[in-house]
């Protein structure tokens, strides 16, 4: 087990944002969580990262208690987080935000090792290595902050609605790439409201519904599931 | 190899801009009133470049800048007076005081402010700035040496062309030095993003901190300078308009550029004084209308700065190049 957070409660100030919640990621998984707009996906990546601390609870990381932690911390630890919105460095170039990635981690050579194998999956990010990151498009900018991710050689990686904001094409081939990095070893917990696309690449799903898990199983199970359907996939109840 | 020979290259070339400076002005070849004002750009860019590193590179909006500077220049100007002397090395021990003194109020100023994020920083350092005014203006109370309200006056004028020639060098190069670094660059992912700079491991608050500190640093070496300048401190000259300059001039110059900053400084002293000739006596006062034309004309060609993202070549290679 990589990761297990058990029974976590987040609130932002005195409102209840999560409400007992336990997920785990085995080692070289791929998790999805979906859920509407405000059931507090992000939430849940954050209190992960250490960006917000929840107020009971535990979440173990490798084993290690790191609920309360601060952030940079636990990135350290080997737990990379690409944030909603992508949040690359608009004002430095390509490669100085692939440098960054390592910045906290890794040694030089490790670095430059890192972000010849981020070019070699990603070869558009090559092509536009000396260019300002805020230049790029959106899928360019979504790949760069999880080639970014990847320079720190994480052994999870959270990523927060990579295909938020992309064409149907784009995020195809983003899916790929995250696939493409799963295969490196990396485990990964990934949000999406895109759950057709997010059930395509991962084993395991969580549903989250206000703040609280409604349900979780393999994605082969939940797809079947009337209630899933309806909600998140976009199949009409009784329907063609 | 090369790092060295650059290194003794770049000194060299710092002590003839020294020498040269100072020679020039010690047999009278130059105007005494334009020495001064070179003086004071230089001085000015000191500040300056102090802001650039807190609101330019870090993107932490201060608008306490010249209660720094004002910390720096009575304590240097207290340590000077105080002990009488008028050497050099006494000198170099008061500007270093005025430094210490400067950063150490920053550390304890940016502990709780540091936490508050843009236009809440801007109003808590404005904060700052007014308490600052305020005890100079009471200083007298305490220590009957700072002068208070009246100004505090008969200080050594030690600040020579040599002194701020070099000084300004020493501190461009060490601002060149600190933003070309991986350190510089973790101070620009805080502002770009904070959020992903914590993701990918940097201790934000930390950086913050230490980007606050170094700048404010900076102001209170300017401040140091300036005390020993004109011979007479006066806490008008540390209110907040003094920090609104230094702010036009980061922004004018461009945030986050350093060539820029250099020249809005000297811009700005020069054009203050061409306007105080310029101008026929008794319409001194449309200099602050014209100033601010000028500003608002420059800010809607020029949004990104004078320079944009072009540097001269000394602020361009850093130590990792």
């Amino acid at each position: 087990m990589i990761l297990s957070i058990e029974n976590v409660y987040v609130y932002y100030g005195n409102m209840l944002a999560l409400r007992d919640v336990s997920l785990h990621v085995k080692r070289g998984e791929i998790v999805s969580l979906i859920g509407a707009n405000g059931a507090g996906k992000s939430t849940v990546l954050r209190s992960i990262s250490g960006i917000l601390a929840p107020r009971a609870g535990r979440i173990l990381f490798n084993g290690e208690d790191i609920s309360g932690l601060p952030a940079h911390k636990i990135a350290r630890m080997g737990l990379s987080h690409v944030p909603e919105g992508r949040g690359v460095f608009a004002n430095l170039t390509v490669f100085e935000n692939l440098e960054m990635g390592g910045y906290a981690r890794r040694s030089d050579l490790e670095v430059r090792e890192g972000i010849e194998e981020v070019f070699s999956l990603f070869p558009r990010l090559k092509e536009r290595r000396s260019q300002m990151a805020g230049t790029l498009s959106g899928g360019e900018q979504q790949m760069l902050a999880i080639g970014r991710a990847m320079v720190s050689r994480p052994d999870l990686m959270l990523l927060d609605e990579p295909s938020m904001g992309l064409s149907p094409l784009l995020v195809g081939e983003i899916f790929d790439m995250i696939e493409e990095v799963n295969r490196g070893g990396v485990a990964i917990l990934l949000v999406e409201q895109n759950a057709f696309a997010a059930f395509s690449i991962a084993q395991r799903a969580y549903v989250l519904e206000t703040g609280h898990v409604a349900m979780h199983g393999d994605t082969n199970e939940l797809r079947n599931q009337p209630g899933v359907q309806a909600a998140y996939l976009g199949v009409v109840p009784g329907g063609g | 190899m090369r790092k060295i020979t650059d290194m003794a290259k770049t000194a060299a070339c710092l002590a003839a801009a020294a020498v040269t400076g100072q020679l020039l002005d010690s047999f009278g070849f130059v105007n005494p009133y334009w020495v001064q004002i070179f003086q004071l750009g230089c001085i000015m860019t000191i500040s300056a470049l102090g802001l650039n590193i807190i609101y330019g590179f870090t993107g932490l909006f201060s608008l306490g800048h010249a209660a720094f500077y004002g910390i720096g220049a009575y304590t240097a100007a207290y340590v000077m007076k105080s002990s009488g002397g008028e050497s050099h090395l006494l000198f170099l021990a008061a500007l270093a005081a005025g430094v210490a003194c400067s950063a150490l109020v920053a550390c304890l100023v940016g502990l709780p402010v540091l936490r508050l994020t843009s236009d809440y920083l801007g109003i808590a350092t404005l904060g700052f700035g007014i308490i600052m005014k305020v005890l100079f203006d009471n200083a007298d109370g305490v220590l009957p040496i700072l002068g208070g309200a009246r100004g505090m006056t008969g200080l050594a004028k030690m600040t020579t062309v040599a002194w701020t020639i070099a000084v300004l060098g020493i501190a461009m190069i060490f601002v060149r030095n600190i933003v070309r670094s991986s350190y510089g660059r973790a101070l620009v992912s805080i502002r770009e993003d904070e959020i992903a700079a914590r993701a990918i491991g940097i201790a934000t608050f930390r950086y913050k901190l230490a980007g606050f500190v170094i700048g404010c640093g900076l102001a209170g070496l300017a401040g140091g300078l300036y005390a020993h300048l004109y011979a007479f401190l006066h806490p008008s000259n540390f209110d907040f308009f003094k920090s609104v300059d230094v702010l036009v001039i980061v922004v004018l110059g461009g945030l986050g550029n350093l060539s820029g900053t250099l020249a809005a400084s000297f811009g700005w002293i020069l054009l203050l004084e061409v306007l105080r000739v310029a101008l026929p006596p008794g319409y001194m006062e449309l200099r602050w209308v014209l100033i601010p034309v000028l500003l608002i004309v420059t800010m809607l060609l020029r949004p990104q700065g004078l320079f944009g993202s072009r540097e001269i070549r000394f602020f361009r290679d850093g130590l990792d190049s």
